[in-house]
């Protein structure tokens, strides 16, 4: 469903991205893994269409892509989280899910209704909050919320959009212990509902979650394959697992 | 995001009321909404520019246009360029109200005022609201859930300068005298000092600081001739204390 070919991205002398292809098949869970600073943010920005790439195609369920901004792809099933946690923090959880559920449902020149005051958005924001386990703290305003708990939000955004697609870039980032475990059981869950592509440094969670996994080094996809074969490669162990293991 | 041109729209609110009456048309059902218009025109214009840029960008870019338009004014010398035009007539209305009576026209401009505030609470807390702000707390979390921020702000930029416009409709009438001096960048930084003051994140918070900029004014000018000289220095001591304006001295702090 996403078809990725050489994408290639320079940052002056840096090739942040080196023709990298790539595919999502329909419901798998694809994790990108590789050291720091090798160009996984880069990638999935690319994506997520925050950055246009030097060269190269994104298909997108049969469509090209590449030149459509970031909005327009969100709007057609492509959600993304951010590593470094980026919500509305002056709103309430509540109303940063809600805002997720108006920005699926339509256009929004709406100027009369009170927004707050529309079961049609805070219905499903609600659901959505109690689905990852955030529905005892729905009227918090954001910026009093813990750090897992935004990221905890930041997925149930994602998921208000309906998406076909999830990019998690790092969702795991800064966790503590219990919280990571309470992630990957929840990431587990989303499994085989939605395609998903992850990119994760906690190898524990990527192994156990993911169907297939690509590497990433210095802005090249070095291997693709199932966990196991992954964690077999030579290649792959003197260039990354081998910092871990 | 702040504009530091919206004086362009009250000027040309004002001369499209004067520049009617010279013409003829005093008629206050044809004035005002053309006035609305015209400035809804212009914002739109100004703001597909400007609205591509933020921050000081985009408080220059209006300053900008709002300079333009005040040097057009002055160079406009049918319509007495720098000194301005006296207004022929105050717009009628059908023999409905008199707007030459004090009283019937402050009962005009406050019951248009309240309108405005209540639509301005109304727009606030609508969807559209709260793309804008959501816009303003989080741009790209905003794209990210696929709002595209740039014609929803377009569309706010227009409301403002149409509600820009009736103000300059009534600004004409008020004065009975209109000058280019209206769209110039002082008119606008007078109008900063108002929202500023009274807080920019609330409704109530602009229309707080019109009335407390105008009265500080007035009580300084009883006292001394030279009361811009104590009114600067106040203003500074409110942004460094007051950092949510005056409606900040109302709110109950976040929990």
């Amino acid at each position: 469903m996403l078809e990725v070919r050489g994408l290639t991205k320079s940052f002056g002398a840096l090739r942040a991205s080196d023709g990298i292809d790539f595919d999502v098949r329909e419901r798998e869970t694809h994790a990108v893994i590789g050291p720091n600073g090798a160009g996984k943010t880069t990638f999935i920005s690319q994506l997520a269409g925050d950055l246009r790439p030097d060269a190269g195609r994104i298909v997108f369920g049969g469509e090209d892509v590449t030149a459509l901004p970031a909005p327009r792809r969100a709007r057609k099933g492509l959600a993304r989280s951010f590593q470094i946690t980026s919500v509305y923090n002056e709103f309430s959880a509540l109303d940063n899910v809600a805002l997720a559920v108006q920005a699926r449902s339509g256009h929004s020149y709406r100027f009369w209704r009170d927004a707050r005051r529309d079961p049609t958005l805070r219905e499903p924001a609600r659901l959505l909050l109690d689905e990852v386990g955030l529905g005892e703290r729905a009227n918090v305003v954001a910026a009093n919320m813990s750090h897992g708990e935004h990221r905890q939000l930041e997925v149930a955004m994602a998921l208000a959009l309906e998406p076909r697609l999830l990019l998690l870039d790092e969702p795991m980032a800064g966790m503590g212990i219990e919280e990571s475990q309470r992630m990957i059981g929840f990431i587990a869950g989303l499994k085989g509902r939605y395609s998903i592509v992850l990119v994760e440094h906690d190898m524990d969670a990527v192994f156990r979650l993911a169907d297939r996994i690509s590497v990433l080094v210095y802005g090249r996809m070095i291997a693709t394959g199932e966990p196991q074969a992954i964690r077999a490669n030579p290649e792959v162990r003197a260039a990354y697992l081998g910092e871990d293991a | 995001m702040v504009s530091f041109g919206h004086a362009a729209f009250l000027a040309l609110g004002a001369y499209v009321v004067g520049i009617l009456a010279f013409y003829g048309v005093t008629s206050g059902w044809l004035q005002w909404p053309i006035a609305i218009g015209a400035c809804a025109l212009l914002a739109a214009a100004i703001g597909a520019v400007s609205i591509r840029t933020s921050g000081v960008y985009f408080i220059m870019i209006t300053l900008a246009f709002a300079q333009m338009l005040y040097y057009l004014g002055i160079s406009l010398d049918v319509y007495g360029g720098d000194d301005g035009m006296r207004l022929k007539s105050r717009s009628t209305f059908s023999g409905l109200v008199d707007l030459s009576n004090a009283v019937s026209f402050y009962y005009v401009c406050l019951a248009l005022m309240l309108l405005a505030i209540y639509l301005t609470y109304r727009i606030v807390n609508s969807r559209f609201g709260m793309v804008i702000r959501a816009a303003k707390s989080n741009e790209a979390r905003s794209r990210a859930i696929g709002f595209s921020p740039y014609r929803y702000r377009l569309t706010a930029f227009v409301i403002a300068g149409a509600m820009c416009g009736l103000a300059g409709a009534l600004y004409a009438n008020h004065t009975n005298y209109i000058t280019p001096g209206l769209a110039s960048w002082v008119q606008s930084g007078d109008l900063m000092f108002m929202v500023i003051l009274g807080g920019m994140a609330s409704t109530a918070g602009p229309v707080l600081g019109a009335f407390a900029l105008v009265i500080a004014e007035e009580i300084l000018k009883g006292w001394t001739e030279h009361w811009q000289a104590i009114l600067g220095p106040l203003l500074v001591l409110s942004v460094i204390f007051f950092k949510r304006g005056l409606a900040g001295l109302f709110e109950r702090p976040h929990a």
